[in-house]
């Protein structure tokens, strides 16, 4: 069910320099789906967003006509499944491959998001331990994409496309990428991990990502902004 | 696509009284899927589990025609959509409904899973704040019901129980084992009555029942690895 009128009840809010907000633009330029972008600063939280997502008072929310979604790849799915016979289609049909997209899209958000944010917030040894954290964890997708029958030999997580993994990995490239730099740290070694790393250039000059990727020297000064900001506070328990 | 043979050729992999493993086997039963069940050990595990999930060696694992599947709630979904033509349907068919089920069973591993586990393995001050935000969670959740309830459901997404449920439901004798050890009380059936009626008709149900874990096992599981905890504490 899709047509013009559809699309100018959609509403993003959300931040130039959230990854989880890159997630959903990303999933929308793809399917050359217009929104309507309202930049949400989070300092303080508006009550659009107050009101859009009261449990977790998190960007991003995807408004379409009038009801909120929230939660990046729920955003993301909700899209695919909304916007169905739109191409490129985000999440495999097959059942199994579908499982397998979700499964590699969790462990992107419950075991290697953690490390890279511990990254961002941490200081010296704590910041170190996170970096180790994550070196360990990116060797886990360079194997999966070395080894997993769904995704030998094929451009993307997602096949000849991008796909729900790649958007889950995605979104947050740009954000690892100015980390790194931002940290004076290696969390994607091209030589250690030469798949991830042509996924990565491919990825970032792909048609519907190049164009919404933040600014990258923006992204930057923004972690380091912040960082100063996160060693100025109490140690946290 | 779904057959006897299908359905022969199905193994779940775990141990009973985990709620990820009674997350999975409720969604088979609702769907009459027949399955060969393997016991595996916690303090020992297998040579297949650590094969079949080297990612995070955890249970559960489904194994359907060979092909493995981990993660409870991609499991539960991968068997919605296998099982698409037989009933019930366990995620809704319309996509904003979907988004709400997956948002309330990404709100029970993501946030209401840790807290709970927290009020288990912590003491004092953090065990308190652990508390506190238990709490607040079930206090979210019991408003989600109703809501639900206003709209005429009986269960998180509709009159007969769904993803969402599951995620929680799978969950329920561990939580009471936790509020037993602890001696706490999470589902506080004063602040929280949408919630804790939904508790009642969701145990009530015939085919729940049979599947929700001994709560004694559940209880000598959950009082170890308390006692392991605050043991570990003493020592330090």
């Amino acid at each position: 069910m899709e047509t013009c009128a559809e699309e100018v009840q959609v509403k993003l809010l959300g931040g130039r320099s959230s990854p989880f907000v890159l997630r959903v633009r990303i999933a929308l330029a793809l399917k050359g789906i217009h929104c309507e972008h309202i930049e949400e600063t989070m300092n303080p939280k508006s009550e659009l967003l107050l009101k859009s997502n009261p449990v977790h008072k998190k960007i991003p929310v995807l408004v379409h006509n009038g009801k909120p979604i929230c939660e990046s790849m729920i955003i993301v799915q909700y899209i695919d499944e909304t916007w169905d016979t739109r191409a490129p289609f985000l999440m495999p049909k097959d059942p199994y491959d579908r499982a397998i997209a979700r499964f590699w899209a969790a462990f992107i958000d419950d075991k290697l998001l953690p490390c890279i944010r511990a990254v961002f917030t941490g200081q010296g040894e704590q910041c170190q331990k996170a970096v180790e954290e994550t070196v360990a964890n990116f060797p886990i997708l360079e194997e999966a994409l070395r080894t997993n029958l769904c995704f030998l030999g094929e451009a993307y997580f997602g096949g000849d496309g991008i796909g729900f993994v790649d958007i889950a990995l995605g979104g947050k490239l740009a954000f690892v990428n100015a980390l790194e730099k931002a940290t004076d740290s290696v969390l994607i070694d091209a030589e250690k991990m030469p798949l991830l790393s042509v996924w990565m250039d491919r990825f970032c000059e792909a048609d519907g990502v190049k164009e919404v990727m933040p600014d990258p020297v923006k992204l930057v000064e923004f972690i380091c902004a912040t960082r100063v900001k996160f060693a100025s506070l109490p140690a946290a328990n | 696509m779904e057959a006897c043979t299908e359905d022969e050729r199905v193994k779940l992999l775990g141990w009973l009284r985990s709620p990820y493993v009674t997350r999975v086997r409720i969604a088979l039963a609702l769907k009459g899927i027949q399955y060969q069940f393997i016991e595996d050990d916690a303090e020992n595990k297998s040579q297949l589990l650590l094969r079949s999930n080297p990612v995070h060696k955890k249970v559960p694992v489904l194994i359907h025609n060979g092909k493995i599947v981990c993660e409870s709630m991609i499991i539960v979904q991968y068997i919605d959509e296998t099982w698409d033509t037989k009933a019930p349907n366990l995620v809704p068919k319309d996509p904003y409904d979907r988004a709400i089920a997956r948002f309330w069973a990404a709100f029970v591993d993501d946030k209401l899973a840790p807290s709970i586990w927290g009020v288990l393995m912590a003491q004092g001050e953090k065990q308190q704040k652990a508390v506190e935000e238990s709490l607040a969670n079930f206090l979210l959740l019991d408003d989600a019901l109703r809501a639900s309830s206003c709209s005429g459901n009986a269960y998180f997404g509709g009159v007969e129980i769904g993803f969402a449920d599951i995620a929680l439901g799978g969950l329920l004798v561990t939580i009471k084992a936790i509020q037993k050890v602890t001696n706490t009380v999470l589902m506080d059936p004063q602040k929280m009555p949408h919630l804790c009626a939904w508790i009642d008709r969701f145990s009530e149900i015939d085919l729940v029942k049979g599947i929700l874990p001994d709560p004694v096992k559940v209880l000598e599981r959950v009082s170890y690895l308390r006692a392991k905890f605050t043991s570990a504490m003493a020592g330090n």
